[in-house]
């Protein structure tokens, strides 16, 4: 088997997986809404145009709901020994990371794009753009790709899911940062000129985690 | 071992000297700055504070990189003696700026005029993280390496943090930045000693936590062989 149908083996595993039981899909997704609608009152008591704090809930809610994935698909690999299968397997440790990684992008990028019509309606805005798509997309690759190692981290820690939020939530500060400000810029309407200094900023970010967490994952599972 | 005590007496001496210098260097040679007072004479201690952390949180990336290729406990007790200084300079630094903050903007934390307050902050937080990291995962070998990983993770994620946070109020020059570029020669002198005499009691601190750190490895491992010398 080649590299990449090694990795893919592992993104279809855990799809076929979620596909069966829906079982993270369904928690993320009701814990994302009632995020959404939690927000949506505590900030309408008191701020005069909700669309000012919208960019700021959307990503909190999106880090939020990453937490929750990426804490699933960890745990999920303990239960039986999986991991331990997939280690024993004839495939560069790195395949498991890229194998995890993007099955938690795609799990994440699923449930954001349900959030994100919710979210339109709630807060009356006009979310599915292009350059926010894109925005969205590049900040997940961000929570993806350094929260795949923390995951893996985590869960090999006493305080299990806790420990995630505690790890995660000061690395991928700049990525909800960058995010928070470009999803703005855009939503006032902005021209790309203006944000993509935000953008590039993504891109360099999630470069180079992948390459930090794709060099360190297997010093992580080796034990 | 009782090469590496003179080292560690030696700086104790150096530290102790030097600190006491810059003390008076901080509060009797260097001048009155001209719109905030004797305010100001925070500022030596405060950026040399910050720049402990920063040096600190350094350190802990070569140890945890070294222990990651070598496998040797000695680089995991640098890293966590590192951390453990490092993050008390680290609130030391938050601390006095906040206080510097309060006597410049009237607020105890500024989040538009002082992005700088925040990021300090987040190393805070990073290290705390680290801390918390150790507290809960079993096994030494175990808690090195995974320690070491994040370690390695949280520094490169400074620089991030850094530009967005700088980005985020798109401010630049605030006081403190211009107070950089025009210090006086008295005022200068004051503050490139005042960072000399904090890193060198930075490296006095961390030998000597090493030495502790070690100190504790050979009483688990004494522990151990009474246990196993005496149990069953």
């Amino acid at each position: 088997m080649s590299y990449l149908s090694k990795v893919l083996a592992i993104v279809w595993k855990d799809v076929v997986a979620e596909l069966r039981t829906k079982e993270m899909f369904s928690s993320m997704l009701v814990f994302a809404l009632l995020v959404i609608v939690i927000f949506n009152f505590s900030f309408d008591l008191r701020v005069e145009n909700i669309a000012q704090v919208a960019p700021g809930v959307l990503w909190v809610t999106f880090a939020f709901a990453s937490t929750l994935e990426l804490n699933r698909s960890l745990a999920l690999e303990m239960e039986n020994d999986c991991l331990d299968g997939l280690l024993l397997a004839p495939m560069d440790r790195s395949a498991i990371y890229f194998g995890k990684m993007l099955g938690n992008l795609i799990f994440i990028c699923t449930i954001e794009a349900l959030i994100l019509p919710i979210f339109s309606v709630l807060f009356d805005l006009n979310l599915i753009q292009p350059s926010l798509l894109l925005t969205i997309f590049l900040g997940t690759v961000g929570f993806a790709g350094v929260g795949t190692l923390l995951s893996a981290i985590a869960v090999n820690t006493r305080a299990r899911e806790v420990m995630l939020p505690v790890l995660l939530f000061p690395i991928i500060l700049p990525v909800v940062i960058a995010a928070t400000k470009a999803t703005g810029g855009i939503l006032d309407g902005l021209p790309l000129g203006d944000i993509a200094h935000w953008l590039r900023f993504l891109v360099a970010f999630d470069i180079i985690f992948l390459v930090v967490s794709y060099m360190t994952f297997d010093f992580v599972v080796q034990g | 071992m009782s090469r590496s005590f003179r080292i560690e007496d030696l700086l104790t001496w150096l530290s102790g000297l030097s600190i006491i210098v810059a003390l008076y260097l901080v509060f009797v040679y260097a001048p009155t700055e001209a719109t905030m007072g004797h305010v100001q004479r925070i500022f030596y201690f405060h950026v040399s504070s910050a720049w402990v952390g920063f040096l600190a949180f350094f350190v802990t990336l070569i140890a945890g990189v070294a222990y990651l290729r070598g496998g040797n406990r000695a680089w995991d007790i640098l890293a966590l003696s590192s951390v453990e200084i490092g993050i008390t300079f680290t609130a030391m630094a938050v601390i006095t700026g906040s206080i510097w903050a309060k006597a410049t903007w009237n607020a105890w934390w500024p989040w538009q005029q002082e992005p700088r307050l925040v990021l300090v902050t987040i190393l805070l937080l990073l290290y705390l993280s680290y801390l918390v990291l150790r507290a809960f995962v079993e096994g030494e070998e175990r808690t090195a390496r995974f320690a070491a990983v994040y370690g390695i993770v949280a520094f490169v994620s400074v620089p991030f943090t850094f530009m967005s946070v700088r980005w985020w109020q798109r401010l630049h020059p605030v006081i403190f930045e211009s107070e950089g570029m025009h210090l006086a020669p008295a005022m200068l002198a004051t503050f490139l000693f005042s960072l000399l005499a904090f890193t060198i009691l930075y490296f006095t601190l961390l030998l000597h936590r090493r030495r502790l750190g070690k100190l504790a490895d050979q009483v688990d491992g004494l522990k151990e062989r009474l246990r196993t010398g005496e149990g069953g």
